[in-house]
């Protein structure tokens, strides 16, 4: 076959690689913050009083778990420009990755508030909460506890999805394979190892939000 | 540079799409028949089995897509085959699917309750029999929401054969914008195509959870 694997290039990829790994990190770890946050006002309000403001949410819902990350990428990095809406790469990344998570994760929300029974906000209301204070003290720390293992699916989804940003030219771990094969031509080694670390960062990422769940949210939570 | 009209770049896009639907068929399809061997490897009775079952899966569900498109399209020269990126598409998405149908099945097969087993054997039937008349129906039938929300996810994920040079309907879209500069109007007639592919399996999937008894 005439083809042998060489790793030699590794030595001197290092750094890069290490660089691309950490932005691929910072890109989850704001997403995760701002979307659950996000998602946590998406949920509520659909839920609430105001009929135009549900309306709004389940469409945003809808229109983005119906079509493509990838699209959703091009049309804010591509597509707002014209309109007069110009971001910079790491900006355009974090708000497609932003709106792409609150979406599932509005569900995922939604379902955990749907989960905790009515009684409980009856008692907080009959002990002299406020409604705000019953949602915020309440409802949703039961609510949280009970979707956390579908929280932590989707950060995972959501990190293995951004190797898709190296597309608009944002320098994380995707994007540094494709300058490192392009550079040693050793492009199925570059992916391979690339590839592995993409899997060690998933399964690191679970471990810790399952672990980190557990001391903040109590036992129960798997 | 080529005057495109609106309809002309819909029109376009709209015969870019049957190459994502194709794609699409292909990689449910063959990632049922992929899926079922690793289902099999996943609740076999040889220990050995059931741990490639659950490594391919981790291997294929904790690594990104588009990672594993590149390794196809640059790892099968390297065996001396030469790959289309048609192949390499259809080849990826295959085994993404694969390792998901797969999962899902697992969980069918595992939510029947142990007696379903035991009248199985009762009646006399071996392992194979067992699982094509008992086991299998019954997961496949419990499971069909979560395959069908499957779909919809794979139908998304023909979006990024675009990259390794598959010509779909992002790919497509690309070539146009780059024609005509036109961004805003390309992607998001892209962004509805996908919506109107998509939507009504999305229903489906709801329509058949909601249809489910609760055990």
């Amino acid at each position: 076959m005439g083809y042998s694997l060489d790793f030699g290039w590794l030595r001197d990829a290092a750094g890069a690689i290490a660089h691309g790994a950490a932005m691929t990190l910072l890109l989850i770890a704001c997403t995760t913050v701002l979307g659950i946050l996000i998602s946590i006002l998406g949920a509520a309000a659909r839920r609430g009083r105001y009929s135009l403001l549900r309306k709004a949410v389940a469409i945003y819902v809808e229109v983005i778990r119906n079509t493509p990350f990838l699209v959703q990428l091009f049309f804010i990095f591509f597509g707002l420009p014209t309109i007069g809406i110009r971001l910079d790469p790491i900006v355009a990344a974090i708000l497609a990755m932003t709106l792409n998570m609150a979406a599932y994760t509005t569900e995922i929300v939604g379902a955990g508030l749907d989960a905790v029974p009515r009684g409980q906000s009856e008692a907080a209301l009959a002990l002299g909460l406020r409604p705000r204070q019953v949602f915020v003290k309440i409802i949703l720390p039961q609510a949280l506890k009970v979707i956390f293992p579908a929280l932590t699916s989707q950060v995972v989804i959501m990190m293995l999805e951004s190797a898709v940003v190296s597309q608009i030219a944002v320098r994380e771990l995707a994007h540094e394979a494709d300058l490192l094969q392009a550079r040693t031509f050793r492009s199925f080694e570059t992916y391979l190892v690339v590839t592995m670390i993409y899997l060690g960062l998933s399964m690191a990422i679970r471990r810790s939000l399952v672990a980190g769940g557990r001391r903040v949210l109590g036992a129960g939570v798997s | 540079m080529i005057e495109f009209t609106f309809w002309d770049i819909l029109r376009n896009l709209i015969f870019a799409t049957r190459w994502t639907l194709l794609l699409s068929i292909v990689a449910f399809g063959g990632g049922a028949v992929v899926g079922l061997l690793i289902l099999f490897a996943r609740i076999s009775k040889h220990p050995w089995l059931r741990r490639f079952g659950a490594g391919y899966i981790a291997l294929f569900q904790g690594t990104p897509l588009l990672m594993q498109l590149f390794l196809m399209f640059f790892g099968l020269p390297m065996l001396g085959f030469r790959i289309e990126p048609w192949t390499a598409a259809a080849l990826g998405l295959t085994f993404y699917a694969s390792a998901y149908l797969a999962e899902i099945w697992r969980g069918g097969v595992e939510a029947l309750p142990r007696g379903q087993w035991d009248a199985g054997a009762s009646l006399g039937l071996h392992y194979l029999q067992e699982l094509r008349l008992v086991i299998l129906p019954q997961a496949f039938a419990i499971t069909r929401p979560p395959a069908v929300g499957f779909l919809v996810q794979l139908i998304k994920s023909t979006a990024l054969t675009s990259i390794i040079g598959f010509e779909e309907l992002l790919r497509t879209a690309n070539a146009i914008n780059n024609a005509t500069f036109e961004p805003f109007t390309v992607y998001g007639l892209v962004a509805v195509i996908f919506f109107v592919l998509c939507y009504p399996l999305t229903q489906y999937a709801r329509m058949l959870e909601r249809r489910m008894p609760a055990h």
